[in-house]
């Protein structure tokens, strides 16, 4: 991850980490900080923990979301004291809401101008961003919004699994990972474990990420924690109401990134230095899936 | 009465409710949903209504997530609209951009839930910001997924506490349509359906003909005066208002004992 991340960003890059609530690039995150960019343009549909502590580290100077919050907990403390004292330092925000954030990664994706979604009207947010337009129909009287495309310059996916040309399966929750995968003109993807490529042939409807996008691949394995990987672990909520806590004050969080980010070299680091007995609390009970017949021809 | 009194009767003392607030708002907002309905679930409270209207009155309840899961069994309660939980045993799993174009957009959504910190008399939603959007009091989380909810489910219901600086004369902050301005104003920007109910901790409130709060029922023991000084308008009352039905025993037991064992969301 130390390689991808310094080959792929640079300073005043825009950069996606993806996954909704599931499958959240933490350890990509955290070696953005590590190698201390500055002036990134972070987005995110939900900014969630991760780009809490990628601001109050200073690495952005803006951030595009649309629902910043702790999921299930509360507030991104961190988050707000940017936005509303300007702690640590000032940040731009560009605010969408999840079918119109979602809408511009489709159209980057898909290499259109705009996409037309029915929300927004009635709203006060197209007053705030001029991005969210209202345009007449070409077939009829009809009025909607439109949103134009985004194509971050890097993007960070996770799956569960992948071959080492980046074709990657995911289950569980896809978020927008479909959509930023083929949007981001950089994407690097971190998988909890490497795979032959037989084993993504033998499944081709759940292969969400295709190779032909993919820059790096990394195999992490628990790369995505606090947050989960479907069927390999689950959220840690312990850490999710502990950061309710750490990130009250900037000085709290300054410690805690000295202690979980700055003061370990990578992610294997980053595990040993967890209590053992908390990851395996997080492992779920079996639930396979019947196996499909694809059929030989 | 007599010292022959059964001891039992302690136990249905009709003075003390048996129940807390909070579930009373939970059974309410179950029986606002339909069997065979698709409903967009929140987390929390909403999640409770929707998962005890399945196991009583509406076992084909459809429920769906915005994280794009669709007709969740979810085994145990989810602690984010994200949980495993949702997706383990649905029916189906989509990308968010589906889940809100096919689904939301396409009218397969019936009724979605909503919530915010602001809520005027057209039902209009501030989940944005306290103060000024350029200089705020209070940065709130933001729409998420609730403005397009708000303009495309077939109706909304919001479970809320009531209290006066909930429910200001004017949002600071319109992030998802209600009535607008009216009836009219929704319909004049095309909106899809409206909202259908609000149910705090002190009445259930409906829309009028113009697309106005009013109250409808009032919880048991809850005074008129008590709900108008706890809203930011002169609130119109139903003229014939009546007492919110209260959760019979075995809502009660479903929350407690399944649905929420932990007290979680019910204290």
């Amino acid at each position: 991850m130390h390689t991808a991340i310094d080959q792929a960003v640079s300073d005043g890059d825009s950069v996606y980490l993806a996954g909704f609530t599931h499958l959240i690039p933490f350890a990509a995150g955290h070696e953005i900080v590590r190698q201390g960019y500055t002036d990134l343009h972070l987005i995110r549909a939900t900014p969630d923990l991760i780009y809490d502590q990628l601001i109050a580290a200073g690495v952005a100077s803006r951030v595009t979301f649309s629902w910043a919050g702790n999921p299930g907990v509360g507030s991104l403390r961190a988050f707000r004291r940017a936005v509303e004292d300007g702690v640590p330092n000032a940040i731009e925000i560009d605010e969408y809401t999840h079918f119109g954030l979602t809408a511009r990664l489709a159209a980057g994706a898909r290499g259109l101008p705009f996409m037309p979604v029915r929300t927004f009207a009635g709203s006060d947010l197209p007053e705030q961003n001029e991005n969210i337009r209202r345009v007449e129909s070409p077939f009829g009287d009809d009025e909607i919004y439109a949103v134009p495309p985004l194509c971050p310059n890097v993007a960070v996916v996770r799956a569960q699994r992948g071959d080492v040309s980046g074709n990657a399966h995911v289950w569980g929750i896809p978020g927008e990972i479909p959509e930023v995968a083929l949007a981001a003109e950089t994407v690097i993807l971190s998988v909890e474990e490497i795979v032959d490529e037989q084993v993504i042939r033998s499944d081709p409807n759940r292969t969400l990420v295709p190779g032909s996008a993919v820059d790096y691949v990394v195999e992490e394995p628990y790369g995505s924690h606090p947050s989960y990987a479907q069927g390999c672990y689950d959220r840690d909520n312990q850490a999710y109401l502990e950061w309710n806590e750490i990130s009250e004050s900037q000085a709290s969080i300054e410690e805690w990134l000295d202690e979980w980010v700055y003061g370990v070299t990578d992610r294997r680091e980053y595990l040993e230095k967890l209590d053992s007995e908390r990851l395996l609390d997080l492992k779920p009970s079996t639930e396979y899936a019947t196996p499909i017949d694809m059929g030989g021809y | 009465m007599t010292d022959t009194e059964p001891e039992a009767d302690d136990s249905i003392d009709s003075s003390e409710p048996d129940y807390t607030s909070t579930e009373l708002m939970v059974t309410t907002a179950a029986r606002e949903l339909r069997d065979d309905e698709s409903v967009l679930v929140g987390v929390g409270v909403p999640n409770l209504a929707c998962n005890l209207a399945k196991r009583t009155h509406a076992p084909n309840l459809r429920m769906i997530y915005e994280s794009g899961t669709i007709d969740s069994n979810p085994s145990s309660l989810p602690l984010s609209i994200g949980d495993p939980v949702l997706a383990t045993g649905a029916v189906g799993v989509v990308p968010m951009f589906e889940g809100f174009s096919k689904y939301l957009q396409g009218g397969r959504i019936d009724v979605g839930f909503l919530g915010g910190a602001q809520i005027d008399r057209y039902g209009n939603i501030n989940s944005t910001v306290i103060g000024d959007y350029e200089d705020p009091a209070v940065r709130l989380p933001g729409s998420g997924g609730a403005c397009e909810i708000a303009s495309n489910a077939h109706r909304t219901l919001v479970i809320t506490p009531h209290q006066k600086r909930r429910f200001p004369e004017e949002v600071d902050f319109v992030t998802s349509p209600g009535y607008v301005d009216g009836r009219e104003g929704r319909e004049e920007l095309g909106l899809r359906g409206g909202p259908e109910a609000i149910i705090t901790d002190l009445a259930v409130m409906r829309f009028d003909e113009d697309g106005e709060l009013y109250a409808e029922t009032l919880h048991p023991g809850v005074s008129r005066d008590e709900v108008q000084n706890a809203t930011g308008w002169t609130l119109a009352f139903a003229d014939d208002v009546e007492t919110t039905p209260t959760p019979d025993t075995e809502d009660l037991r479903l929350l407690r004992e399944e649905l929420d064992p932990d007290g979680v969301y019910l204290e």
